[in-house]
């Protein structure tokens, strides 16, 4: 019998005011998929995302994950949760070890010191591990973000925006990062990228919002034949103007 | 070397102007400290006029005034301030996408405000003795019951400027320093509350704090413990806290609908 999928969203809304920020989006996610969720600015990709961590409550709609109705039971979810978003910060007078202990704590994780050590190798930041976070560069904090991330070895990991605003070599050793855990754990990501080549290298599966709505998804390779075009970013350009409307979903 | 230009120091004016003029909250701030004051000292001369017999001990009065004053001030800042804290360093919504559920988040602030208000107190209080000759713990042990009840309706106070912040954005903050001194002319700290104005003292014998410095007043002038300042005192704490818990609770829930949790400190 096949698993159910991890995330489970049915016709999921949003609106502030007159405003339908997310406006009946549905779609699956089964566990082990590296999922992206695409779209311009102001379709819809960071208050879904919100949505799925219980920091937004739906106007409806229904949210599952890995079995559990969010945002009602969210905090059965969130230990095996992470997330991960340039729009958030951490402490900036704290040291990077010290940010990261709190973390570990408020994550249950049991062998503090054996984690933190594992995540100084694995993300290289041992150099400025007892470095106030606030004195870091945006790809040392980045990295340092994405190990918080990573603290509880999450089953299912959100991250907006993953590489936004970093050098291309950074945001490379990003991509390896999270290929590799995806690859050893078998965890489900989700990610909101405006970065069209990282989507096709990294991901299996593609839900694309324009204005609130799903107007697309499937697999990179498949938008790409579906509308005859030689990458993502051609199909993202079509899709965000409206070229060419594609399949909607639902 | 080029000159002063009147046009952008204007520029500047006008962009601090802006910020003024869209927060009436700041407005509000300009005029409050210097009424504060006037208010509070007016009733202190006056007391002390009317009053020669206890001018002589009136600076163990003043002492033990200031130094639980201290108490009540250091707890509600413990609470609102670390919270600003959060927000300034866009560290909500890490908090609040971690298994952290929102009353462990107030009994975080709650048990690091206990703390701050030690070792900041503790340290005045130390150095009265060199300096004054003056030892608060000659309160006795009612000093155990003033310190509980200043220490919760500070809790109190402080969770009602998160919740205020929380939901009215970081305009709110100076609210954090202006809230508490607004009730200290209401408090009696330096001077009984029959002091007041007839139409006042209802006012003030709902404020816990008030029932705390009649307290101490009776242990420093009658010798005696007024077991009924305390209780009234930690009846009107627990409602305040209550509400309070409810109102940061309430906010946090409201954060969550308008996903104000993303944008703070911005």
């Amino acid at each position: 019998m096949a698993e159910p999928p991890v995330i489970q969203v049915e016709d999921l809304r949003k609106q502030y005011g007159p405003v339908r920020a997310v406006d009946g989006i549905g779609f699956d996610i089964a566990r082990g998929a590296t999922c992206a969720l695409l779209g311009g600015n102001g379709a819809g990709k960071t208050t879904t995302i919100a949505m799925l961590l219980g920091l937004l409550l739906p106007t409806s709609g229904r949210i599952h994950i890995l079995g559990e109705e969010v945002p009602r039971h969210h905090h059965r979810v969130l230990p095996r949760m992470n997330f991960s978003s340039p729009y958030v910060d951490l402490p900036q007078r704290l040291t990077v070890a010290e940010n990261l202990t709190v973390y570990a704590r408020l994550y249950g994780v049991l062998r503090v010191r054996e984690r933190l050590a594992a995540l100084r190798r694995d993300l290289d930041i041992d150099a400025f591990f007892q470095r106030p976070y606030g004195s870091l560069s945006a790809g040392q904090k980045t990295r340092v973000a994405l190990a918080k991330a990573l603290l509880n070895e999450p089953e299912i990991l959100l991250l907006d925006e993953p590489t936004a605003s970093l050098d291309p070599d950074t945001a490379d050793r990003i991509r390896g990062i999270l290929t590799d855990y995806q690859r050893h754990s078998g965890a489900t990501l989700l990610l909101a990228s405006h970065n069209m080549s990282e989507v096709e290298r990294l991901c299996d599966q593609v839900i694309m919002l324009r204005t609130g709505r799903v107007v697309a998804s499937g697999a990179p390779r498949e938008l790409i034949h579906r509308y005859g075009r030689k990458d993502m970013e051609e199909v993202f350009l079509d899709i965000a103007r409206g070229i060419q409307s594609g399949e909607v979903v639902e | 070397m080029s000159g002063v230009s009147p046009r952008r120091i204007g520029a500047l004016a006008l962009r601090y102007l802006y910020l003024l003029r869209r927060s009436w909250i700041r407005i509000v701030e300009l005029a409050y400290w210097p009424t504060v004051q006037m208010i509070l000292w007016g009733f202190i001369t006056r007391y002390l006029a009317g009053h020669s017999d206890v001018l002589g001990q009136a600076a163990g009065l003043l002492l033990s005034g200031v130094l639980l004053w201290d108490i009540l001030f250091r707890s509600q800042l413990g609470v609102s301030v670390v919270f600003f804290e959060e927000l300034h360093a866009r560290n909500l919504a890490q908090l609040f996408v971690s298994p952290l559920r929102p009353i462990e988040l107030i009994l975080a602030l709650m048990a690091i405000s206990l703390i701050r208000t030690l070792v900041g107190v503790g340290v005045a209080v130390t150095l009265a003795l060199p300096f004054y000759d003056y030892n608060l713990f000659a309160l006795g042990p009612p000093l155990a019951g003033f310190f509980l009840n200043l220490l919760l309706m500070g809790w109190a106070i402080g969770l009602l400027v998160a919740a205020l912040v929380l939901r009215h954005g970081m305009g709110a903050e100076s609210i954090a320093w202006a809230a508490i001194f607004a009730l200290a002319p209401l408090c009696g700290i330096y001077y009984p509350i029959a002091t007041l104005p007839d139409w006042l003292q209802p006012l003030a014998w709902v404020l816990p704090a008030s029932h705390v410095f009649e307290g101490m007043r009776a242990v420093l002038l009658e010798h005696a413990f007024r077991l009924d300042y305390f209780l009234y005192a930690l009846l009107l704490n627990a409602g305040y806290l209550g509400l309070a818990i409810g109102m940061f609770l309430a906010a946090v829930r409201q954060a969550r609908e308008h996903g104000s949790l993303l944008q703070s400190g911005e």
